[in-house]
């Protein structure tokens, strides 16, 4: 078991309602209603608690975080802290004046998301009908208040060839960084991974297309680019390395290592309030089984790559290889590695069989969805 | 705080600042200097803490060097050569306005 190092980043779902139904949503498949969230005592409490054990950063992110009333207290309380706030929202029916509350009580930076650059593709992709126009004029009323503004776009089949269009959009907006983060297959994503998952061609094309556009705006816009791992040769650094500098809350004050953990089922998740933050941090068996490399098995266990990528995603590894401790089968030297070839060529034929009008489970609240 | 739309190229009469958005804290845990900015936290050496603390938007890059210069007792053009392109790295990733 390694010895843990205080954390510095916080990912804190504080809610899963949210107004879109994105088909690759990062929440878990079985989303909690309203009456489990921590209340807001609650949660100053665990933000108090963050700051003490070292995260400086703190993304407050849902579902969709502006549907909690209580948004501008929670953001004054880690201000007061010195913490670093970045809003993670859809950008989709915010009351009138709240934005310029959130800059006011000390939001440092705001991400919105926009699942198309065309009208019409954000609205589908979220099924909600004006969606596209209420999200320009968050990015418009974030700028006015002064907030440095992030674009999200999450990269898959069905918006990949609207790549130029999403960097051209982020640059009219005035945005200072653009993610063009393609989909990771966990939760409602793996859920969808047929009709989302893009061709190897597009896939290809885009990097060439992010590239260029990288070079073109030097000192303009930063743009993140978030590979798709099926397509890849290494895997990322799934959170910067399982339960080492960062970690996420969910609604209901389960603290967990990353967004998918609870796919990982021979690990129990402790709860804040249960025990304080650092107890769980610390001595959590969940944090502790995957943390640093002593867990690894061959090939990750003797790799030069070990402390680079941190054996990858735990969760990938779980859903194809059906062993959280084996190496993500995104890497190349993972013994199943051909596997991922094999679900790009799986979701293209399947694509290719779809109706193309109805190819998504869509994320609902006590949808059932068959595994 | 506007974007900048072409990139900016810094020069002797540049005043550098950092944008509101960016900013450097002392952290007592780690007993260290932190930059936060949007999605990223880096930490300085002590050398480019003393340059990122004189972008205040109101010294020239000529002053700036010419302090680290007597600060160190280095020679300016040597300064001059590592400021510059301190500053530039910084002003491509937006951290820095020029």
């Amino acid at each position: 078991m390694s010895a843990s190092l205080p954390p510095i980043g916080m990912l804190a779902e504080i809610t899963h309602r949210c107004p879109l139904q994105c088909p690759y949503c990062s929440n878990p498949v079985e989303l909690l209603k309203a009456n489990r969230e921590l209340d807001t005592r609650t949660w100053l409490d665990l933000f108090d608690q963050a700051a003490d054990l070292g995260v400086l950063q703190v993304h407050l992110s849902g579902g969709e975080p502006t549907l909690r009333r209580d948004l501008e207290q929670l953001i004054a309380g880690l201000a007061a802290r010195g913490v670093y706030t970045n809003l993670i929202t859809a950008g989709v029916g915010i009351a009138d004046g709240r934005i310029e509350a959130f800059a006011e009580v000390g939001l440092d930076h705001l991400q919105l998301s926009f699942q198309g650059a065309r009208a019409e593709t954000t609205d589908r992709i979220g099924n909600h009908g004006g969606s596209h126009e209420k999200k320009l004029e968050t990015a418009r009323r974030a700028r006015a208040a002064g907030l440095p503004l992030t674009i999200n776009a999450p990269i898959h089949r069905h918006n990949i060839e609207e790549v130029p269009e999403f960097i051209e959009l982020a640059l009219s907006l005035g945005a200072e960084r653009l993610e063009i983060a393609n989909v990771q297959y966990a939760g409602w994503a793996l859920t969808n991974r047929d009709a989302l998952m893009p061709d190897r061609e597009a896939v290809d094309r885009q990097g060439e297309i992010v590239e260029a556009a990288r070079e073109r705006l030097t000192g303009i816009m930063n743009i993140d680019f978030v590979t798709p791992d099926y397509f890849a040769t290494y895997p990322k650094p799934c959170m910067g390395g399982w339960a080492r500098d960062a970690f996420m809350v969910a609604p209901d004050g389960a603290v967990l290592p990353c967004h998918a953990a609870q796919t990982i089922p021979s690990l129990a998740f402790e709860r804040f309030g249960a025990r304080t933050l650092a107890g769980i941090w610390n001595d959590s068996p969940a944090f502790n089984a995957f943390r640093g490399t002593d867990w690894m098995q061959e090939p990750c266990r003797s790799c030069e790559r070990r402390e680079i990528d941190w054996g990858g995603c735990r969760c990938q590894a779980m859903a194809i290889a059906g062993d959280a401790a084996a190496t993500d089968p995104a890497c190349v030297k993972s013994p199943i590695h051909a596997r991922m070839a094999a679900l790009i060529d799986e979701a293209r034929h399947a694509a290719e069989g779809a109706p193309a009008d109805v190819p998504f489970v869509h994320r609902r609240i006590g949808t059932v969805v068959d595994m | 705080m506007t974007m900048p739309r072409q990139r900016m190229l810094v020069s002797g009469g540049s005043k550098p600042s950092l944008p509101n958005h960016v900013r450097i804290q002392f952290d007592p845990l780690r007993q260290a200097y932190a930059v936060l900015a949007p999605e990223k936290i880096f930490w300085p050496n002590e050398i480019s803490l003393d340059i990122l603390r004189r972008c205040d938007g109101s010294s020239t890059v000529e002053t700036i060097v010419a302090d680290l210069a007597s600060d160190y007792d280095a020679p300016e053009e040597d300064v001059e050569g590592d400021v510059t392109t301190f500053l530039q790295e910084w002003s491509d990733k937006l951290l820095v306005r020029l």
